[in-house]
């Protein structure tokens, strides 16, 4: 069993309440950061952690925190992004859902260590039973003294609220987030000004996921070092990863970083294989908008070593051969899944999330999204395969957030490793609505067999 | 005060220039002048806020400055980042860039309705100059096109919102230059539309110029709908005194009548003096306006195709005399 640092005490009883949570050893890394270390000293235990932001990109959270400016004078703000819209991600759900006071304990820690005095929990529309849980979690919390004036005599003050957004995906991008927030249209904003300079109401600002958030209180804990021995290499710590799709057991694991994919797949305690004992396909490791990557490179990489569950080892290869950690929802496809359909479906919600605001997100994701039908529905023609790889390329990289990166991505990565079934749709227009590729043919199966 | 701000080096397309710090790439190209301006159909100087949308201005960073000189691994805005000492930006020397320029070309027509024939901005459209510059010969787009219906707003504006390229710079135009916020966008994606919400009027002093910022034939003027193709007008520097604006305007006639007024835009299409309705709509004698002479038209080469611009052209020594 691998180590767990967040989910230790998830499964005891009332463990959503301060009493239950305070009695398992909660909120002692606020008693300890607030008495015995200086806010600099908190940044750099989480320098030392190497703990990397969760929410997708994997940006070094002691870098990120470091980068905030400090003018005299003007006050700076804290922010969760709990805006988890990502198809096939629902770990942050899970963590607010059960341990709320966990994100709260995190919340103050990171506020310390920033010298904020106003936070906030952003979280999306569509979670509003757990904003409920939040603000209950909040309420005991300023009942007991962790937050409000001068926190447990140490002259710290916080505030911390909870605000929902009307439930755009986009507004998981920090600037639009931050857009968002101060009350406008979430669209998000150029960069730079970086929110670390200019965020919310001009001031700087911080946002970060709500699972890098709760691995500050471990961290504050046991300290950096100790939290940097989990893991492997620059991936350190444990991971939440939420597993779904064709396997057994569907559901949030907290993994330790550099077990392997296929201990993780097959492994009873984890996933406990592919559902109705049929054939893995396909991978999508981190979320709806990496690359999915096909059978033979889920556990083994090209060079043909095994495949961790790590920043680095699951992109190991680029976007030719690997893919992204993401925000770990990892989503498994068994033999008899269509990949056009799937495609097609995340192109969908890429179409009904872009906002609208750069030319080529706005007009591309919808473009991508009809020529992905028209394939699916077998009204396809040879050459949409190549204008879709065109278009996903004419859209990566040229807009001013990274969604249309995220529309892109899936699209090139379906047509690089399955362009055969998508030839297959355009040959076989009747057989391709009414079965799937994988029931027709093993061909995609004789490179594991082999 | 000028020479105590160290000016620094910026180099586009093998042109170099001296520039103050602060200067977007997109500005120090157009104080270099010629085929190095990149296009832009959403940044617009005097709007705050402007820019960054449109995605056609974008230009490749060969080198980030002098002390860095790591090209920037993606295409940048030129509208909305700044140059650094040193710095060397391809435009129309990257490959890189007009590819991506096409592309996003081709992106922007997708659910253009391309009614130029009937469209009152033909001949003075940006859309049409960057297709014509940049685009490709056809579309490879084979669905149905993005439609709205026409809205009234408020007695002098059409809006015709299938047009619309969303590059925002009549929302930014309404919120800075007038009173009140009156309109915004709709919707998300590709559905999101300019819209005033409960199809209130818009009805300030200053709202007219949305007309002219709109780079494409989405907000029209009522007055001059349909009445003649901007080509067969002559336009001509007029100014008259407004105690709203400044007053100085081009008057676009059709022999003796004035067909309509706009303001004056440089030869990047941006208005540096806005005017007010009243010069817009409601002057269309010729006795409200004190004739200047004959407007330079520079970039649009359409409406000064046939004009007496060649024979006499505004900027000669002579006529500057006189």
């Amino acid at each position: 069993m691998s180590r767990k640092l967040l989910l230790n005490n998830v499964h005891v009883e009332g463990i959503h309440t301060y009493d239950v949570y305070r009695k398992t050893g909660g909120y002692a890394a606020v008693e300890k950061a607030l008495k015995s270390m200086t806010p600099e000293e908190v940044v750099e235990e989480v320098k030392k952690s190497g703990l990397r932001g969760r929410g997708g990109a994997g940006f070094p959270t002691g870098m990120k925190w470091s980068f905030i400016a400090k003018p005299e004078g003007v006050p700076r703000h804290f922010l969760c992004n709990a805006d988890e819209s990502e198809p096939g991600t629902f770990k942050d759900r899970y963590l607010m859902e059960k341990i709320p006071h966990l994100l709260i304990e995190g919340m103050i820690l990171s506020s310390f260590a920033l010298g904020c005095e106003q936070s906030y929990i952003y979280i999306r529309g569509e979670y509003m039973y757990v904003l409920r849980i939040l603000e209950k979690a909040i309420a005991e919390a300023y009942q007991n003294g962790w937050l409000g004036k001068n926190i447990k005599g140490s002259g710290f003050n916080l505030d911390l609220s909870v605000s929902p957004g009307a439930g755009a995906y986009i507004c998981g991008e920090e600037t639009a987030l931050i857009e968002s927030l101060e009350g406008k249209r979430g669209n998000p904003r150029m960069k730079p000004p970086f929110p670390a300079i200019q965020g919310l109401w001009q001031r700087p600002t911080v946002v970060n996921n709500v699972e890098t958030i709760c691995a500050v209180v471990p961290i504050v804990n046991e300290g950096g070092e100790a939290y940097a021995g989990v893991g492997i290499g620059r991936s350190t710590g444990t991971k939440l990863i939420s597993a779904g799709g064709n396997i057994n057991k569907p559901g949030v694991y907290e993994i330790e970083m550099g077990i392997s994919v296929e201990e993780f797949i097959y492994g009873d305690q984890y996933c406990g294989g592919i559902k109705n004992g049929k054939k893995l396909k396909a991978c999508v490791p981190g979320g709806s908008s990496v690359p999915i990557l096909p059978h033979y490179l889920v556990c083994k990489t090209a060079e043909g070593t095994d495949r961790l569950m790590s920043y680095e080892s699951l992109a190991e290869g680029g976007f030719a051969t690997g893919s992204m950690l993401g925000s770990g929802g990892f989503i498994v496809y068994d033999e008899d899944q269509c990949i056009v359909r799937n495609t097609w479906n995340f192109s969908r919600f890429y179409h009904h999330e872009s906002c609208g605001q750069c030319s080529p997100c706005r007009e591309g994701t919808g473009w991508m999204e009809k020529v992905l039908h028209r394939l699916e529905y077998g009204h396809g023609k040879i050459e949409d395969i190549d204008l879709l790889w065109d278009i996903q390329r004419k859209i990566e990289g040229n807009t001013i957030c990274p969604l249309g990166d995220a529309a892109a991505w899936p699209v090139a990565a379906a047509i690089r490793h399955f362009r055969e079934e998508f030839e297959w749709h355009v040959k076989e227009p009747n057989a391709c609505t009414t079965r799937n590729y994988g029931l027709v043919t093993e061909k995609v199966f004789e490179k594991v067999n082999a | 005060m000028s020479e105590q701000i160290q000016q620094i080096k910026v180099t586009i397309d093998d042109q170099t220039i001296m520039v103050d710090p602060g200067t977007t790439i997109l500005s120090a190209a157009r104080q270099i002048g010629g085929n190095v301006v990149p296009p832009a159909m959403c940044f617009y100087s005097s709007l705050k806020g402007s820019g960054g949308k449109c995605r056609t201005c974008l230009v490749e960073v060969a080198a980030g400055s002098e002390k860095d000189p790591r090209p920037m691994p993606k295409l940048v805005a030129s509208c909305s980042t700044t140059v650094m000492d040193g710095m060397i930006v391809k435009n129309k020397s990257s490959e890189r860039v007009l590819d991506a320029r096409k592309g996003v070309v081709e992106l922007l027509l997708i659910n253009h309705p391309l009614d130029c024939p009937v469209c009152d901005q033909a001949g003075e459209c940006s859309l049409q100059d960057l297709a014509f510059e940049h685009g490709a010969s056809h579309s490879r787009y084979e669905f149905e096109r993005r439609e709205f219906d026409q809205i009234d707003i408020g007695e002098y504006i059409k809006l015709h919102m299938t047009r619309c390229i969303l590059c925002y710079r009549c929302v930014y135009t309404a919120n800075q230059l007038t009173d009140n916020r009156e309109h915004g966008v709709l919707k998300r994606g590709d559905a999101s539309e300019i819209g005033t919400f409960i199809e209130n009027s818009l009805d300030n002093e200053f709202i007219g110029n949305v007309i002219d910022v709109c780079p494409v034939g989405a907000l029209t003027d009522r007055t001059f709908r349909f009445r003649s193709r901007v080509w067969y007008t002559k336009p001509m520097d007029a100014s008259c005194s407004c105690g709203k604006c400044s007053g100085n305007a081009v008057v676009w006639m059709i022999g003796n009548e004035i067909a309509r007024v706009t303001a004056r835009k440089d030869k990047y299409g941006e208005v540096k003096e806005f005017i007010c309705n009243d010069c817009r709509f409601n002057k269309k004698e010729l006795s409200d306006w004190k004739i200047e002479g004959p407007r330079h038209i520079d970039r649009h080469s359409v409406i000064s195709a046939n004009h007496y611009e060649k024979a006499a052209p505004i900027h000669t020594p002579l006529l500057n005399k006189a």
